[in-house]
């Protein structure tokens, strides 16, 4: 019964969604004819971000803002949002006092892609955090995008700050008007190989160093030739009786 | 005497049995590479075609050396047949797609080689040779006819070509067999009747039904031939079986193109031909007596449990009884039904037949007969394929056990609690002086005799709990209850009905800790096709099957979660989500519900569908509904998930950050439920092919980090524990192993130091990477795992060489500077070196090779310093490693005597000058 109830809702959003798209895709294809490289990099596409928190938890999605999207080589994101209205304000503080969740959507992605057709993909990525939190927090929120590799978005994740529910009432209604949204998108980190060419560097640059300092070069015998010299005319004076003729020979 | 058997299905080793022990054991390559497709033997030398059809090898069955070994034409292996001439077997013939070559069996060079006519169309299957200098290809056009190619033995060159209508016949392997002088015999179980063809004479078919001869097959079952060739320069006999039923062989003859019935086997689980001289026999395995199985009356159709089986040798022209050749093999309950029967015959003074047997059971286990039916010895095979273990403390002693019990009941009136107190100190006199008398009785016999035999009985803990129960999970569906100390198997129990690509897992519910309920362990058995799964119950400690009674589970069962929530006998609780997305709760009392019901909402899980990419997170609902509340997809066509591995339950972790070198603390990110994700690509090109690695958050989905090593590919084996998570790839631009190593920090203040929860930690964690070459591949990987964490952390490696090493987590560091600096110097952190050495006195296995480790098992033990290591594949490892040296143990050469009278020369000495001083002062104040 929820589900059908649930299914025409849904195919409104896709149709806003829809309309949404094919407005940007004519003007991504104005950019195009233009010629520009660079224009098309910098061309963003917006994808609806929807939210959800009902007392009962069965979630009825509603558009909360519109992400724009910019493709390339380094993405880009951007969001403008809606206030939440008067009822939505009640609404949240009702699903906060019974321990609720608040969702988040966005559809599936491919940020690489040329043309609008191949960007949207079926099925959503959702995130969630406590309802409470968010009415805590004055609506504000840390969402993250983490995009693959290839630029296919994977994950959304949503974070408040501060993060704890302490169950402290939230009077001024006004708190909760305006979303403050920190917004990002991530991509992987490469992640480091050995690092041969540094310890080869700094290899290097100890045995140079051995190398200016000849003296530590030295064999044993030619850094303590006159001590040894010394200790052995010493021992020569001290047994001056008779020097052996063949050790004198060897001195000269 | 000498048995030789291919290890079962695609494991590639030969084993080498004599009357007790192994002999020899020659493990070769996994995969497809190493495989056996056949095993010919011919006095003491045994061909084997391996990987394939792609080497054909001789070995030299009583002391294992290889003859020699040749490599052959690429093209998939059909079959292989030795060959000779006048009694005298000096080749072997190899049957491939498309060739047919003939090798010597003294130096394996090849004789001759042969295309196969016709071959894109006809499907040789089998050769067969009779001793006459020929060599028959036997090929079928399925449904159509049946292609004979005759080579000569001697050059190759093709005598004859025939085919010969059978439309009835789609393979040659399953269904005919070659008897008497070269008659091809088949059956066909759709008309049920045999069908013969001379060999060497053209001609048609001759059909013979079944029924004219007098037998009836049982409906539904594929008639099955039997045949034997004593002598591969000779004929094959003229006397063969045919298995009618799953209990019924009839042994036939063929007599001047007749077939003869000798002899009705009715029961007969298992029949075999066997030659001593020039006699040949026939074992036949009979079930001795069968018994209804008492607990199972209520079932409508009665099971029968076979207790016992007899062997009996009959002669095989006649089909008589031979005298005093009976066998009798006593089943075990827990042991599967032969499989197999392997005989050995050999001929007594008196010209009577005597003869040894290796029953092969269908739970792996191979024992070996003599008679008149003492096991010689029994080796579970089943051990070589551990699929999953755990380790279980052992129970307290009964006396032990009866004291915790004292404390552990309610409290009922003081006199009965004296009562009760006064019983139990008898019982510990009682077992005292009992334990005095063994002392006494023991010292007056040579130590030799003394024998400390570890039976089910005397199982109990010791004083440090470092004899645990391995409890051992093999691929067949045999578990084995085995001591650690000792290694000996306590308890085995086999379990019917696993399906062959079953997945198991293996968790224990309820410890030794809580006498007096038994400990408890589950098993979920779990059909990966259909995804039904059967749950068995069991007592760790002695294998038996306990009284509680699993849940039925009618859906298909897609994750199982062990909560720390316990029922009111302290059995743990198990989630058990169906394909419905409902769970259900095991044990399911109302106490449970109840905790469950108000547990609810803090109660996450997570599924991953690698097939779809998707991850998906899940809060339970009071009615044990679910929710889905975060989802994350990796799209299949760029990576796949390989591997999740989410820590240790039973982990735990010391100490909360690190102190640095200016002595402030760099506090660790420990999420209890974070998981590692390592994805591979699916371009496999070696400059595009990466590794991903994904640390999410199991509660809420947050992608905590998401890093990819590029020109990596896989196998990856990854170790999660603590704040790391190390993995280990192939790098496919370097062409090396590489091992890399993420820690997870909070920095230097922590969040929330009292709690922590994945709902309120806003901000993500610092990352550290380092990454290091190491010198081999390796077959697996572990991290030891200690009571309380306070030891340092130990990778266990497992080598493809058979080493394991243990490789301390300090060289796995991303924070080893690259360049030495006061502070670094100061925290003990070892610069940085791009490789990471193996020392040979890190193998804590020494010279005792571990072949082929498939897993790695740590458990902890009661000291801290030690934990127990189980390294298991075809063999099974267990040792104690201590990564930080034994620290909370004395020496063993701890001079007790010296401390002792130090001490008790100080005391007397404080206590004399003491006196001393007494009167001393005594003396001053009387002057």
């Amino acid at each position: 019964v929820k589900m059908a109830r649930l299914l025409p809702f849904q195919i409104a959003v896709v149709s806003t969604v829809v309309f949404v798209l094919c407005s940007d895709f004519v003007y991504c294809n104005n950019g195009r004819r233009v010629g520009d490289v660079m224009d098309t990099e910098f061309s963003g596409f917006s994808v609806p971000l929807e939210h959800s928190f009902e007392v009962d938890d069965v979630a009825k999605f509603q558009v909360r803002g519109a992400l724009v999207l910019k493709a390339g080589r380094e993405p880009g994101v951007s969001l403008t949002q809606n206030q939440l209205s008067e009822e939505d304000r009640a609404k949240l503080k009702e699903v906060a006092a019974v321990d609720g969740l608040y969702r988040i959507r966005v559809p599936r992605v491919f940020l690489q892609a040329d043309r609008q057709t191949e960007r949207q993909m079926e099925g959503y990525l959702t995130a969630f955090v406590r309802a409470c939190a968010m009415v805590e927090s004055h609506l504000s929120d840390v969402i993250t995008l983490h995009s693959d590799v290839s630029g296919y978005l994977i994950g959304v994740s949503i974070v408040t700050l501060p993060g704890a529910c302490r169950g402290t009432e939230v009077e001024d209604e006004v708190d909760l008007e305006v979303f403050n949204t920190t917004l990002s998108i991530l991509a992987p980190v490469n992640a480091p190989g050995p690092e041969t060419a540094l310890f080869l560097e700094r290899m290097e640059q100890e045995t140079e160093k051995k190398g200016k300092n000849p003296q530590e070069q030295k064999s044993f015998f030619a850094k303590y030739w006159y001590l040894i010299l010394g200790g052995a005319i010493f021992l020569m004076v001290s047994n001056s009786a008779q020097p052996p003729a063949g050790g004198g020979r060897e001195q000269s | 005497m000498l048995m030789l058997t291919p290890k079962k299905h695609c494991v590639p080793i030969i084993i080498v049995y004599s009357m007790t022990v192994t002999v020899w054991r020659h493990v070769d390559k996994t995969g497809p590479e190493g495989s056996i497709d056949a095993l010919l033997q011919h006095g003491q030398d045994a061909v084997l075609v391996v990987g394939n059809g792609r080497l054909l090898r001789s070995w030299d069955i009583n002391v294992g050396g290889l003859n020699w070994e040749i490599v052959l034409d690429s093209g998939s292996f059909q079959a292989a047949c030795l060959s000779g001439q006048q009694d005298n077997v000096k080749h072997v013939a190899v049957l491939k797609k498309t060739v047919i070559s003939l090798h010597y069996l003294s130096n394996g060079h090849q004789k001759w080689i042969e295309n196969l006519p016709e071959s894109e169309t006809v499907d040789y299957q089998a050769v067969y040779s009779g001793g006459n200098g020929e060599v028959y290809a036997l090929g079928v056009v399925p449904h159509s006819h049946i292609a004979i190619v005759v080579y000569s033995a001697d050059d190759g060159e093709i005598i004859k070509q025939v085919s010969v209508e059978a439309p009835w016949l789609s393979n040659i392997q399953g269904s005919c067999a070659v008897i008497s002088q070269g008659m091809l015999t088949c059956v066909d179980p759709a008309a049920v009747s045999l069908y013969m063809l001379d060999l060497h004479a053209e001609s048609q078919m001759t059909q013979v039904p079944l029924q004219s001869l007098g037998l009836e097959v049982v409906p539904g079952f594929r008639p099955v031939l039997v045949s034997t060739q004593p002598n591969p320069a000779q004929q094959p006999l003229s006397e063969f079986f045919v298995q009618l039923g799953p209990e019924n062989y009839v042994l036939l003859q063929l007599n001047n193109g007749q077939i003869v019935t000798l002899r009705d086997f009715k029961p007969a689980m298992l029949v075999s031909f066997v030659t001593a001289g020039e006699k040949t026999v026939a074992a036949v395995m009979s079930p001795k007596n069968k018994t209804v199985n008492q607990s199972d009356t209520s079932n409508e159709n009665d099971h029968f449990l076979t207790t016992a089986c007899s062997i009996n040798l009959f002669s095989a022209e006649t089909g008589r009884r031979l005298l005093d050749t009976t066998m009798i093999y006593s089943l075990d309950p827990n042991v599967g039904k032969p499989e197999k029967l392997y005989v050995q015959a050999f001929l007594k003074k008196d010209d009577a037949v005597g003869y040894r047997v290796m029953v092969h059971s269908e739970d792996h286990a191979l024992s070996f007969l003599q008679q008149p039916g003492r096991v010689m010895w029994t080796r579970e095979e089943a051990l070589s394929d551990v699929v999953t273990m755990e380790m279980v403390d052992l129970p307290l002693t009964g006396t032990q056990a009866e004291l915790e019990g004292e404390f552990g009941k309610k409290a009922d009136g003081l006199m009965s609690m004296v009562l009760k107190r006064l019983s139990s100190q008898l019982i510990l006199l009682q077992a005292w002086i009992a334990h005095l008398w063994k002392l006494f009785y023991d010292a007056r016999k040579p130590r030799s005799q003394v024998k400390n035999d570890v039976t089910i009985e005397n199982l109990s803990r010791d004083e440090f709990n470092l004899q645990k129960m391995m409890v051992m999970v093999t691929a067949s569906g045999k578990l084995f209850g085995i001591d650690s100390k000792t290694g000996s198997i306590l308890w085995k129990h086999y379990l019917e009905d696993v399906p062959s690509n079953a997945a198991f897992k293996l968790m224990v519910q309820r410890t030794t800790a809580h006498f007096p309920h038994p400990p408890q362990c589950s098993l979920i058995i779990k059909d990966k096709d259909t995804g039904l799964a059967t749950l068995h119950v069991f007592n760790p400690i002695f294998g038996k099957k306990s009284h509680v009674t699993p849940p039925a589970l009618p859906q298909p069962i897609l994750q199982s979660l062990m909560l720390p929530l316990m029922d009111q006998d302290y059995a743990k609780v198990l989630l058990l989500v169906d394909d419905q997305y409902k769970v259900s709760a095991f044990p399911s009392t109302k106490n449970v519900l109840q905790q469950l019901q108000e547990m609810a909402s803090s109660i996450f899980f997570f599924l991953i569908d690698s097939s779809q990419g998707r991850l998906s997170g899940y809060r339970l609902r009071t009615d044990l509904s679910t929710e889905l509340i975060w989802e994350v997809v990796i799209p299949t066509e760029v990576q796949k998930i390989v591997s999740v591995k989410g820590k240790r339950p039973n982990e735990h972790v010391h100490s909360q950050g690190r102190v640095m070198g200016d002595r402030s603390v760099l506090y660790k990110y420990l999420n209890p439920n974070l998981l590692a994700l390592v994805t591979e690509s699916t371009d496999q090109h070696q400059e595009r092919s990466f590794i991903g690695i994904i640390l999410i958050d199991g509660v809420t989905g947050r992608i905590i980090h998401e890093a990819v090593q590029r020109k990596a590919k896989g196998p990856v084996h990854v170790v999660h524990s603590e704040n790391w998570v190390v993995y280990e790839y192939w790098s496919t631009k370097s062409r090396r192993n590489e091992f890399s190593v993420i820690e997870l920090y909070e920095g230097m203040e922590l969040y929330n130091s009292t709690v922590f929860s994945s709902l309120d930690r806003p901000h993500a964690p610092q990352v550290l990477q380092q990454s290091y070459i190491f010198p081999s591949a390796i077959s697996t990987m572990e991290a030891t795992l200690t009571e309380k964490g306070i030891t340092s952390r130990h990778l266990l490696i497992g080598l493809p060489s058979g080493g394991i090493l243990s490789l301390p987590k300090m060289f796995l560091d991303p924070r080893r500077p690259e360049m030495v600096s006061e502070q670094s110097r100061e925290e003990n952190l070892i610069p940085y070196a791009p490789e990471l050495l193996i020392r040979t006195e890190w193998f804590i296995n020494y010279n005792q090779t571990v072949s082929r480790v498939r897993g790695i098992y740590t458990a902890p033990s009661g000291l801290e310093s030690t934990c127990l290591v189980v390294a298991y594949g075809l063999d099974i490892y267990q040792t104690r490693v201590y990564p930080s040296k034994q620290f909370d143990v004395l020496k063993d050469d701890y001079d007790y005597m010296l401390i002792s009278s130090v001490l008790f020369a100080l005391f007397f000495a404080t206590m004399i000058s003491k006196r001393l001083a007494e009167v001393k002062l005594l003396n001053r104040a009387w002057r």
